[in-house]
């Protein structure tokens, strides 16, 4: 890692620990943030986190092994997460994930050379009356078919485009208003 | 803000004016008001089904440290498999929810409530926060609420960060610790020892939201529905194969076959009652009453259609608990593994009977022996889908396993 990038990562970590203190259960929420903002938790961001509040970066790790959003290795700008409960799977969850894998040329737990991409599967995501149902980043989009793959797809494309440079809270904002029907605005 | 609407049937909470319950809960005392709550026999939402007068007694009862305070903490971490009542409530009711959180508060003594929010619901996160602020404004949160003086509550949202087992309570408050999400040796219990190991009710949104209509309408017409253990209506969350899949509101007692009439699913094989951990109920059985002494449920209800593989079923909720078992206890470690394996010799048609009873004997095991209701619950569906459909599990061939998907 560069220097002024680890300098510029240092510097979020502090914010981010003015902001939530400097006390163990901030270490969730400031960890929620790295990887909002930089779409994962870096080894040396653990390090940093660590040294802020008085930890062992092997505590911090252990955090950060533990929950399916949080992880050390870089995701995409776009998380695509599929739900694979049983409901969604009734309503034919397998040829939506077939088609996902065929838009994205990645499988599941894999990310797309460019970043631009991960596609994961989830766990319930509570949309089971509406599947099969997925989340891009905090998207929802219910009652997906194989059709309607491409148009989700693309739909990231066109934003990622116009604003790559942007953090990710600021590229959520400018994703422009769901077309595609069944979707939700939040 | 467009909104998947889910509800099938108009619910009570409909009726209920915000404002309301909060008026009078804060015209007892803080013994009456738990005193209200308990003459209306409510239980738990979440599914475990436990007093929630006894739990904010007990909360009452306990001593705080130096410097702390008691904590009120709505359980919004709606996991199960089959469940999304909760998004419901917090799209459609969210002042009612708050509402309940705050009578808690009242009921306990508490200063500080904490929403944790599962990550996948972090869409439902700006609403909640406006409606926050638009409490703090009208003085139903913050300091000396209704002009109490002494009553300040203020209620902060913290997200999950996707993990099953946060959702129940102790492993939820070691993530707002900042741990891993792994579930603590109880007792002590939190309404003791919770957060910051100070005494903390940890209630589900459905029961908070509950508390709030009890007071806004008398424990009566509470404890008036429902069956004599089992009071008041109940949210389910429907799917599966059934015409009208979403969230129907019923009195607790009503038979499976009542509800599947209602959702338009009567020729249903199965249903799966309580999520991936809840237990499968085969078509002879749905007479059987949905209620504390029958077949308990948070609420998840999932249909089973005449020609669904129930093998694949419980394969696919096997998959779901090795994953999400936090590792920490080695019967639910190693006995998801272990039974997920069958599973998989059972679909490939490769699983003596003898083999498949000594699964059945780690299930028990697995019941008996985990340390959480994760993997005490998890080999029910395994258990309950072999007991009553075995000719459809054993002797498979691949063929037909491929061709019943």
């Amino acid at each position: 890692m560069l220097v002024g990038s680890q300098q510029k990562l240092q510097d979020d970590i502090r914010a981010l620990v003015q902001r939530h203190g400097r006390t163990r259960d901030a270490l969730l929420p400031i960890l929620q943030d790295l990887q909002a903002k930089h779409a994962c938790v870096p080894d040396f961001a653990m390090q940093v986190v660590a040294d802020e509040l008085g930890l062992h970066p092997a505590e911090v790790y252990g955090v950060v092994s533990f929950y399916a959003f949080l992880g050390h290795e870089p995701r995409g700008r776009f998380v695509v997460r599929l739900c694979r409960t049983v409901s969604c799977e009734l309503a034919r969850t397998a040829p939506v994930a077939r088609q996902l894998e065929n838009e994205l040329g990645i499988a599941f737990g894999e990310t797309t050379r460019d970043g631009r991409f991960s596609l994961e599967w989830a766990a319930c995501l509570g949309l089971c009356d509406q599947g099969p149902a997925l989340l891009v980043n905090d998207r929802v989009y219910t009652k997906v078919t194989p059709e309607r793959v491409h148009a989700i797809v693309e739909d990231c494309r066109r934003v990622f485009g116009a604003h790559a440079a942007q953090t990710e809270p600021a590229a959520h904002a400018a994703q422009p208003a769901l077309a595609a029907e069944g979707g939700v605005t939040p | 803000m467009t909104v998947i609407d889910s509800r099938r049937t108009p619910l009570t909470f409909d009726s209920i004016v915000p404002g309301t319950g909060l008026a009078v809960a804060l015209k007892l005392s803080r013994a009456d008001l738990i005193a209200t709550v308990a003459a209306s026999n409510l239980r738990g939402r979440g599914g475990a089904g436990f007093p929630t007068a006894t739990k904010w007694n007990l909360a009452a009862a306990a001593k705080v440290a130096e410097g702390e305070c008691k904590f009120v903490v709505c359980n919004a971490d709606e996991g199960e498999p089959g469940t999304f009542k909760d998004r419901v409530l917090l799209t459609e009711y969210a002042p009612l929810v708050f509402e309940g959180m705050t009578i808690a508060a009242r009921a306990v003594g508490a200063k500080r409530g904490i929403l944790y929010l599962r990550g996948e619901y972090v869409y439902l996160r700006p609403a909640l926060d406006a409606e926050l602020a638009r409490r703090r404004k009208d003085g139903v949160l913050g300091a000396a609420i209704g002009g109490v003086a002494g009553f300040d509550f203020d209620v902060e949202i913290r997200m999950g960060a996707g993990a099953y087992v946060c959702g129940e309570e102790t492993a939820l408050i070691e993530s707002l610790e900042g741990q891993r999400g792994e579930p603590r040796n109880r007792p002590p219990f939190p309404v003791d020892t919770g957060f910051r190991n100070q005494p903390t009710v940890v209630n589900n949104v459905e029961t908070l939201a509950a508390v709030t209509a009890i007071l806004a309408k008398g424990p009566e017409f509470f404890r008036k529905l429902g069956s004599e253990r089992s009071a008041g209506f109940k949210l389910f969350s429907v799917s599966g194969d059934c015409d009208a899949p979403g969230v129907y509101e019923f009195p607790l007692g009503l038979t499976l076959r009542e509800l599947l009439e209602q959702a338009g699913g009567t020729d249903a094989k199965a249903v799966q009652v309580g999520g991936a951990s809840g237990v499968c109920v085969p078509a002879a059985q749905f007479g059987r009453r949905i209620a504390f002494e029958d077949v308990a449920t948070g609420g998840s209800i999932i249909v089973f259609g005449p020609h669904r593989d129930m093998l694949a079923v419980a394969k696919n909720f096997m998959e779901f608990f090795c994953e999400e078992s936090c590792g920490q206890c080695t019967p639910c470690r190693e006995g998801n593994a272990k039974l997920l394996e069958g599973i998989r010799m059972l679909e490939r048609g490769e699983c003596s009977t003898a083999y498949l009873r000594e699964l059945r004997l780690l299930g028990e095991t697995m019941q008996l022996a985990s340390k959480c209701g994760l993997g005490q619950s998890s080999p029910n569906a395994f258990l309950s889908i072999v007991e009553h459909f075995p000719d459809e599990v054993l002797g498979r061939s691949l063929a037909a396993a491929g061709g019943t998907r």
